[in-house]
């Protein structure tokens, strides 16, 4: 006790000094990973002119309305029809995904068959494999029984989640106690009647944790579209802002739209990981600790 | 099989009877269970069969087969076996070798930087000297939810001469960079692939870091260690299982490096069309139309893949049951 009081006494100077730097540092990193976020929000408010010849915190050339106004009536209104799209691949896809993978989970966790351990190592290995491994075939596949360049092509490969398989176990051993469902079998009720009555809702944190994961999974995809779809009015966002980036080399009045865009697309993520927090914090920790 | 070992309940003893109604309800409720438990994984089990199994497969089957035109490229086209000939032409490829070495030098620099980075950052916010905590570590996760093909788009911009207030600013104090040129297109999308992802990492450690036990930190307090000590000699070692698993999918992401050179071909004249693996696969399958070059080089990416995640986890088993025998 006497040794931890002396030194606290001693590093009191030398803590002081600690306590700056490590403020210092860590202010830094935020610097950096908010100023490009920072100047997303600043460039949305320019015109064409103003992007390239005006200093970045000036507000002479403001013209963010404009922007908006520009941007959802671009190539016709693309730009609401691929947010549409966005929306509907991200959340509706990681719902059922979400579903599908935590209930797999649960039931690895719950339950006893043959060859478990070989199956869920299965699992385990599809999460390691490259998209881009899979895009060809997944392409060929789909030309062959014709849903290429539709949804379809798109969402049920989106729903394939192995990672929330894992977290749907970890979640089940942690959530849902095993007395909990002798107790419900004791009273007679059937197994996919406590599952969903019972066990659902005790698995409710987990599933909101699986669901945002898979939700910004969606919503980054990228390559999936670009090889599927050629239909532009089947794109996500991310695709067609990749799509008129390329334009933007060519005819420069795609920047600012561009950039308004992504910083529209970015709006939905940013407002559920903020509301969400709690979540996807207990998600991160049951995939660490393990 | 519950139809045969039925008891015929004539006259049985009531012990037996209620013995064997047990036994009969105990089977029952087993497969019940075993039926629940199928419909309840059946829906995932059919996805990975559909979207991963079957392509898996497909690939490796394409891989070895070839569209050939005998008779000069004038007869019809008819797919031939060629073994291992596209495997030859992949691995002689030397486009596909240099995305290789591209990919390696590419992690090279990313995976440290980006462990040792959000390590550091974790254990300077659980050292609980850190103001405004949580807020900082909100900012710094920030960049996960922007979406990887955005997060591209703002440093193309950033990186771009002209629109960028980076360079302006190193522009005035008489310093020209290009961020895209042939020795600093891989460090810059580094830094993007950093910029991403630091954030997410260290809540993972942070996350861990939370677990550690606080008995085990007041023990090396009061033995004496200091901050930095304790830091770097206690908690980093606890923590270890996260840092290979970070290291590990940081490893995995990092070798389908795709998105962030796609969208900077567009600024820059060194990042070509077959830049990475990825893009070589992509190229080959729909610029080119060469579905077994494609395959080919797919199954290539994914036995480097299983391989490298294989060897990570061999040898980080190793080295824990190094360090349990040696304690």
């Amino acid at each position: 006790m006497t040794t931890a009081e002396l030194s606290r006494s001693t590093l009191l100077r030398p803590r002081l000094l600690g306590r700056t730097t490590v403020n210092v540092v860590v202010a830094i990193s935020v610097l950096y990973t908010m100023l490009p976020a920072l100047w997303l929000v600043l460039a949305a408010g320019k015109s064409r002119d103003a992007l390239f010849s005006s200093n970045i915190l000036s507000f002479k050339d403001f013209s963010f309305v404009q922007n908006v106004k520009d941007l959802f009536a671009m190539d016709g209104g693309l730009y609401s029809r691929w947010y549409g799209n966005s929306l509907l691949y991200a959340v509706l896809g990681a719902a059922l995904g979400a579903m599908i993978s935590v209930a797999c989970g649960y039931a690895f966790d719950k339950y006893h068959f043959r060859h478990k351990e070989k199956l869920f190592g299965l699992v385990l290995a599809a999460v390691m494999v490259p998209q881009t491994v899979l895009a060809l075939p997944l392409y060929l596949i789909a030309s062959a029984t014709g849903v290429v360049n539709t949804f379809w092509s798109v969402f049920i490969p989106v729903l394939f989640n192995p990672f929330g398989v894992y977290l749907g176990r970890i979640f089940a051993q942690g959530y849902v106690p095993n007395e909990v469902l002798e107790a419900a079998r004791v009273d007679g009720a059937g197994e996919l009647t406590t599952y969903v009555r019972v066990s659902l809702r005790m698995l409710g944190p987990g599933l909101i944790t699986v669901f945002l994961f898979q939700l910004t999974a969606i919503w980054n995809n990228f390559f999936l579209p670009m090889v599927m779809l050629s239909n532009q009015k089947l794109y996500p966002v991310s695709l067609g802002l990749f799509q008129w980036n390329s334009q933007a080399t060519v005819s420069p009045e795609y920047y600012p739209v561009v950039i308004m865009g992504s910083l529209l697309a970015v709006l939905p993520l940013v407002l559920a990981f903020i509301f969400l927090q709690r979540f996807w914090r207990s998600g991160l920790t049951a995939g660490a600790v393990k | 099989m519950t139809a045969t070992t039925q008891v015929p309940a004539t006259a049985a003893a009531p012990a037996r009877e209620t013995d064997s109604s047990r036994h009969k309800a105990q089977r029952a409720a087993r497969r019940r269970r075993g039926g629940a438990a199928g419909v309840l994984m059946a829906p995932f089990f059919v996805l990975l069969t559909l979207v991963f199994l079957i392509p898996v497969c497909t690939a490796v089957w394409l891989s070895f087969f070839s569209d050939d035109q005998p008779g000069l490229g004038f007869g019809p086209e008819r797919t031939v076996f060629v073994g291992l000939r596209s495997y030859a032409a992949v691995l002689t490829d030397p486009s596909f070798l240099s995305g290789l070495s591209t990919v390696a030098l590419y992690c090279l620099i990313y995976i440290p930087v980006m462990t040792v980075g959000s390590l550091a950052l974790a254990l300077l916010l659980d050292s609980g000297l850190v103001r405004l905590r949580s807020w900082a570590q909100l900012g710094l996760f920030l960049p996960h939810a922007v979406p990887g093909i955005i997060a591209a788009l703002i440093w193309l911009y950033l990186y771009t001469p002209g629109i960028s207030p980076i360079i302006d600013v190193l522009g005035k104090a008489d310093i020209t960079v290009n961020f895209l040129g042939l020795h600093t297109a891989i460090p810059s999308i580094v830094n993007i692939a950093v910029w991403s992802n630091l954030g997410y990492n260290m809540v993972v450690f942070y996350a861990a870091l939370q677990a550690v036990p606080r008995e085990v930190l007041e023990a090396s307090v009061v033995d004496g260690a200091g901050p930095v000590r304790t830091a770097l000699q206690v908690k980093a070692p606890l923590v270890r299982s996260s840092i290979v698993m970070v290291a590990m999918f940081t490893l995995i992401w990092a070798l389908q490096l795709f998105t962030e050179p796609m969208l900077l071909r567009a600024g820059s004249q060194v990042v070509d069309a077959r830049f990475s693996p990825s893009m070589y696969i992509y190229d080959a399958a729909f610029s080119r139309n060469n579905y077994s070059l494609a395959a080919a080089a797919s199954v290539i990416l994914l036995i480097i893949t299983i391989a490298v995640s294989y060897g990570v986890t061999r040898w980080t088993n190793r080295v824990n049951s190094a360090e349990e025998s040696t304690r």
